[in-house]
């Protein structure tokens, strides 16, 4: 199968851009959460791909792709720690409503 | 010469020290002893001055036929310039015929006012503070007078000017008086600064300030005026010599209450009354006859048409102020009116005089200097005299006096009669001689003035004539049955009894021998002449005047309510003094006050100052318009991040 | 001692006194007091001194302005910039004006009870300002010792003064401040061209001057830079708006420093920095300016004809008086110059004494409003002859200070015979008119006439205003020992000016012999 390096693009910035429409205006928490896992999945294929159609015999792009993921998992439990804290504290996971820094 | 010199600073000193003595110490005194003190130290400068203008006259003044000018002494005050020392202010001692005249003048009346105000204002409070000004103004005036420079005679003339302001508003706490006071301030100040600018430019072109420069002649010109101002124009358009000489005598004429700048001289005689004598009847008005007669070179030979112009306003002055004169009410009112009158008619005959004593042709400035004499010893009298009624009846006005002839008063009474028939013109006293003489000098140069001042002189027997039998004939006042009105005491009537030997006597030259042949333009001597003519026609003119007022008024009867209302356009108008103070009045509060500084401070409160406060609203308004950026929403500041990267990866593309 | 040393005294006297003030204890207010009555002494002795010295010293032959120059290096580096200190005979006048304010400026705070010692301590801070400035020949520390004086009026104003307090204090700073931006900017302009291509840039004024390597285009850009930035402070039209404001809510002592030293820096500094650096721009543009100050001076006159607050009335003077100011310097000539230094000294004199005297009043009665006055002069002669004698020496009386600087500069003005400038310097002599008008208004209304809202009750006097529907009742008294010393101190200087005024004008001449050179 030897679909063109632009099939994998548009995919990866289909789901980049999913992810910042996610990140922006979702007011979940989870969900903001959710929306910067996507983000981080189209940087992944970006690497990926990259990887495989211009240096094919090198492996720094997937190496890098499992650092990302690694990243993001850690990341994913220190926010979904918070965001279960919020929740205790405030009974909800709006963004709005976390506000008590502002003042 | 050398006691004079020692002498003359005395002059000075001696009145300015007894102005800080009384001033700062005068309330830790007896109200008597400040009064003594001052009267005391008055005596010393009068009798200076008598023995400075005696051995002027008779000593060493005299060279030949003429008459010398000696600086006595002249200090540097300030230098207005590093590189020309001509305009230096001196405080100095200038000694010729008219300063030795003037020296006699207000040293006399100064003191008779010192002795006669110790029974005048006897009780009053703050009699201290008014021995105080009182010395003030001696000082101002001898400054004046002595004057070597024309600014000199500038510095002094505001402190006359503060005096008089300190004096007018002497009764602080009555509204009118201080209204009076700011008045007469603001309107002679208005006319300093004419004076400034006339000084202004005349300094500018002649370099100096000093008078013997300034008025030096020599062949038919002031020299120096000539040589530096002649064929300038000042603003392009104006020559400046009839500029600066007209500005300078609208200062004179500021002080000396010359149409239209008369309104506050007759406001003034809300002061005590022998301050009016002293100021605002023999001394300080005569400030600007005095001016324009110091600057007389200048004014003949430079700027002859300023002079005639002089004449002219004297003579409207004169007629307008008489006219008024004729239906005031109020005995002092009168007598400010009369004032203003007999001032004008010194300037009538400045303004017709020649410069040389040949022929007479300079009788006119001789009679003019006369008649300031003459005129500041009798109208003195008759404002004390005044003073004296006042005291007695405590009433300005006509309406509260009547039969005081016959009300123990004689000496005052006397010696009102005599003032009167001196004003009057009647001889031998010693105003129909001056008159006299201004009459033949206008007669010799315009017959318009002429006719004009001998009118003036019928209309001034009549209401002086009118104010005499108004207050000592007439008719009983009933309000003297709670309060029989009784003489003033001593020290009142005596300097009285002095003012009217030197009115009644001033004809003998062996005991008055100061004029008129002394005091002459060029300062060369003068052989008068007597025309008998015109001093029948002025004395027919002051007894047709004379038997008028007696006609109508010797005794109480509707004669001059009738004649009243036969003219009343012009009584009404003249009795409001022909509205003139209204149209002043207008112009200061509503076009001055309501209009420009109204609208300036308006201007300044909302649109300049607006302006900034704008500046400031607009910093505010547009920050908080901003600040809801900084909104702490996450998600907003993501969306502008990723807007920016937006904008600038198409920039970065579109200029690939 | 050294030049360096002597002439730092000025700064180092009252930042002595500011640590003594720190170890006083706040409650110890007498201590407070006498420390600083003690201090401004010294000051004014060293003043007294220094003008004394500084005749000595003087030689009309020698060709320096300077004297008692000195120079420590502060910051080399790149910049250059020295602690120089010397004095000529402007600066010594102002000097000895400030000395005569500050100590008088003591007294009138006298009776200050709310943080008596954070408020000396801001006032010393101003002193500094102040007294540094007049010392000081380097650019910057000249623009530094302007700063630090410009800083503590926010802090005196906005705590200690009275009514809109807040919004007067926070205009005056910024009106202020931005006057500074633009006079940042002048001063580093003319660092940049300090001197001609090659040759190490300096911040001294005297070098600046000697070199004057700045071409006409560049002065072009800076001195109005520099001219505006001196004139906010001194109140040119039409910058002049936090005057009024400031002056009326600022407590007395500050309204006397402010307007009868802190304005002067700014005539001070647009003749020593803008003009006499920049003199070919100067001359170019001097009409613009000239037009500018004119109309203060018939501007803040007319203004103040209409005032009801006693401290506008005198804040609009203050507008006119400093117009006239810098309109003589603008003239450019030794006698109008020297008359402009003396009417710094005339006017700080006197309107110091007029914000004594009103302070005085209001602490009294509590109204400033003149429609609410009247007959003050049964109540309070001693108060009210001082607040006449000031009045008089506003509207130039001879024999008092107004009248000498007014005359210089006239007569200096007049030597200008163009049709420009003979119009302004006419329309400036109507001022002395108008002066007489709004300063009889404010004597015939309050002092004068009968008494207003004034209750006799067993020989003292009340004062009875209504707040709020309660009556109250203020007792009135004539002056009392520490405003008697404020307003002697200040009368005597007056007289002193007025009645010789050979001596400090021939001094303050000297100095300035050399501008009909520069401006030729």
């Amino acid at each position: 199968m030897n679909l063109p390096i632009e099939a994998y693009l548009v995919v990866s910035t289909l789901l980049f851009f999913i992810g910042v429409f996610g990140f922006i205006a979702r007011k979940n928490l989870i969900g903001i959460l959710m929306s910067v896992e996507l983000i981080l999945n189209a940087v992944n294929i970006n690497f990926v791909v990259f990887n495989r159609f211009l240096y094919p015999n090198e492996l720094e792009g997937m190496i890098y792709s499992l650092f990302v993921i690694v990243v993001a998992a850690a990341e994913s439990a220190v926010a979904i720690a918070i965001i279960i804290n919020v929740y205790r504290k405030l009974k909800n996971i709006s963004v709005e409503s976390i506000e008590s820094l502002r003042n | 010469m050398d006691t004079v010199k020692l002498l003359a600073p005395i002059v000075l000193a001696l009145p300015f020290l007894m102005f800080f003595v009384l001033g700062l110490l005068g309330n830790k005194m007896k109200p008597n002893v400040a009064g003594i003190l001052g009267t005391c130290g008055l005596s010393i400068v009068a009798i200076v001055s008598y023995f400075i203008a005696i051995s002027y006259f008779w000593g060493f003044g005299r060279v030949g036929e003429e008459y010398s000018q000696e600086i006595l002494f002249n200090l540097d005050w300030l230098k207005m310039s590093e590189t020309l020392p001509g305009l230096t202010i001196k405080i100095g001692f200038l000694l010729d015929p008219i300063s030795a005249m003037m020296l006699v003048v207000i040293s006399t009346v100064s003191l008779m006012v010192h002795i006669y105000s110790m029974g005048y204002m006897h009780g009053e409070e703050g009699f201290q503070r008014y021995y105080a000004v009182l010395s003030l103004f001696t000082f101002a005036m001898m400054g004046l007078v002595i004057a070597t420079n024309i600014f000199q005679m500038y510095i002094f003339w505001e402190l006359v000017g503060v005096s008089s302001f300190l004096l007018i508003s002497f009764y602080f706490i009555k509204p009118s008086a201080v209204a009076a006071a700011k008045k007469a301030f603001i309107v002679t100040r208005f006319a300093d600064m004419f004076f400034l600018i006339g000084i202004l430019i005349l300094s500018y072109y002649t370099e100096t300030f000093q008078f013997l420069d300034l008025t030096a002649v020599s062949g038919d010109h002031a020299t120096l005026v000539h040589d530096r101002m002649c064929g300038e124009e000042f603003f392009g358009f104006l020559p400046a010599i009839s500029t600066a000489m007209f500005l300078i005598f609208l200062g004179g004429a500021g002080k000396s209450a010359m149409f239209p700048f008369h309104i506050w001289l007759p406001d003034a005689m809300e002061g005590p009354t022998p301050a009016s004598a002293l100021i605002h009847a023999a001394t300080m008005v005569v400030a600007g006859v005095f001016l324009v007669a110091r600057m007389f070179p200048v004014y003949f030979f430079e700027a002859a048409d300023v002079l005639t112009l002089i004449g002219y306003i004297g003579a409207f002055t004169s007629l307008f102020a008489a006219v008024i004169a004729c239906v005031q009410t109020d005995i002092k009112r009168v007598l400010a009116f009369s004032t203003i009158s007999q001032i004008a008619y010194m300037f009538v005959a400045l303004g017709v005089s020649g410069y040389t004593s040949e022929h007479e042709a300079c009788l006119g400035y001789t009679s003019s200097m006369w008649h300031l004499f003459t005129h500041a010893m009798f109208k003195a009298c008759l404002f004390m005299g005044a003073g004296c009624i006042i005291h007695a009846v405590h009433s300005n006005e006509m309406s509260a006096m009547g039969n005081l002839a016959k009300k123990h008063m004689t000496i005052t009474h006397i010696t009102f009669l005599v003032s009167c028939l001196a004003i009057a013109g009647i001889p031998p006293f010693s105003g129909f001689f001056s008159k006299d003489e201004i009459l033949v000098a206008a007669a010799n140069k315009d017959t318009v003035l002429y006719v004009c001042q001998a009118f003036v002189a019928g209309l001034t027997a009549f209401y002086m004539f009118r104010l005499y039998f108004r207050i000592f004939w007439w008719n009983e006042n009933e309000s003297y049955k709670h309060h029989a009105p009784h003489e003033a005491p001593k020290n009142m009537t005596v300097p009285l009894i002095v003012l009217s030997i030197f009115t009644c006597f001033m004809w003998i030259e062996k005991f008055f021998p100061f004029f008129p042949d002394k005091i002459t333009a060029d300062r060369k001597t003068l052989d008068l002449e007597f025309d008998s003519v015109i001093a029948g026609a002025s004395v027919l003119v002051a007894l047709v005047g004379i038997g008028l007022a007696y006609w109508l008024y010797k005794e109480k009867n509707d004669k001059p309510d009738a004649i009243a209302s036969k003219v009343k356009c012009l009584y009404i108008s003249a009795s409001h003094r022909f509205y003139i103070d209204e149209i002043y009045l207008f112009v200061t509060r509503n076009i001055i006050f309501g209009g420009i500084c109204k609208a300036i401070a308006w201007f300044d409160r909302h649109v300049i100052d607006g302006f900034m406060d704008m500046l400031g609203w607009t910093a505010r308004e547009s920050a908080s318009g901003i600040r809801d950026v900084q909104s702490g929403n996450l998600q907003k500041y993501a969306l502008g991040y990723i807007l920016g990267v937006i904008i600038i990866a198409f920039f970065v593309f579109c200029s690939l | 001692m050294s030049n360096l040393l002597f002439l730092s005294l000025f700064v180092a006297v009252p930042l002595v006194m500011m640590v003594i003030l720190f170890l006083l204890p706040s409650d110890n207010k007498k201590a407070i007091r006498y420390t600083m009555a003690g201090g401004a002494a010294v000051i004014l002795a060293l003043a007294g001194y220094l003008t004394v010295d500084f005749l000595g010293e003087y030689n009309p032959e020698n060709p320096d302005q300077f004297l008692f120059t000195d120079s420590a290096e502060w910051y080399s580096g790149a910049l250059n910039i020295h602690y120089s200190v010397g004095v000529d005979g402007v600066s010594v006048a102002m000097i000895l004006l400030s000395a005569i304010v500050v100590i008088t400026g003591v007294f009138a705070s006298w009776s200050i009870e709310e943080k008596t010692k954070e408020y000396f301590l801001w006032f010393l801070m101003l002193s500094i300002g102040v007294f540094g400035f007049f010392i000081s020949i380097d650019l910057f520390t000249m623009f530094l010792f302007y700063e630090v004086a410009l800083i503590p009026m926010y802090l005196l104003i906005g705590l200690w003064g009275s009514g809109n307090k807040e919004y007067a204090a926070m205009k005056l700073t910024l009106m202020l401040m931005g006057g500074s931006a633009f006079l940042m900017l002048g001063i580093f302009g003319i660092y940049h061209y300090s001197a001609p291509q090659g040759q190490d840039l300096t911040f001294n004024i005297i070098e600046i001057a000697k070199n004057h390597s700045m071409d006409i285009e560049e002065q072009r850009l800076f001195f109005p830079l520099t001219f505006v930035g001196f004139g906010v402070l001194g109140a040119m039209f039409p910058f002049h708006t936090w005057s009024p404001d400031g002056h009326a809510s600022a407590p007395t002592a500050v309204s006397m420093l402010h307007a009868g030293v802190l304005m002067k820096l700014g005539g001070y500094g647009c003749f020593r920095v803008a003009m006499t650096l920049m003199p070919d721009a100067c001359k170019e543009q001097a009409w613009i300016f000239i037009v500018l100050t004119g109309i203060s001076v018939v501007y803040g006159a007319f203004s103040a004809c209409v005032q009801n607050d006693l401290k506008y009335i005198n804040a609009y003077s203050s507008v006119s008086h400093c117009g006239l100011v810098l309109f003589a310097l603008l003239m450019m000539n030794q006698e109008a110059m020297t008359g402009a230094v003396l009417q710094m000294l005339s006017h700080g004199l006197m309107t110091a004494l007029f914000f004594a005297l009103i302070g005085m009043i209001y602490g009294q009665t509590h109204t400033r409003d003149i429609r609410e006055l009247g007959g003050l002069m049964q109540v309070m002669p001693y108060l009210c002859v001082c607040y006449v004698i000031a009045g008089l020496a506003s509207l130039g009386l001879p024999g008092l200070s107004g009248f000498v600087a007014e005359m210089k500069i006239f007569v200096g003005s007049f030597k200008h015979a163009d049709t420009f400038h003979r119009f302004f310097v006419i329309a400036g002599c109507t001022s002395i008119v108008i002066t007489a008008v709004y300063i009889l208004r404010v004597v015939g209304k309050i002092l004068f006439g009968p008494l207003y809202k004034v209750d006799k009750i067993q020989d003292t006097y009340f004062y009875v205003s209504e707040h709020n529907g309660e009556v109250h009742h203020n007792k009135l008294r004539d002056a009392v020992w520490f405003e008697k010393v404020a307003t002697i101190g200040l009368i005597v200087s007056i007289a002193a000016i007025g009645l010789c005024p050979g001596w400090i004008s021939n001094m303050i001449a000297g100095s300035l012999k050399f501008v009909n050179e520069l401006f030729k």
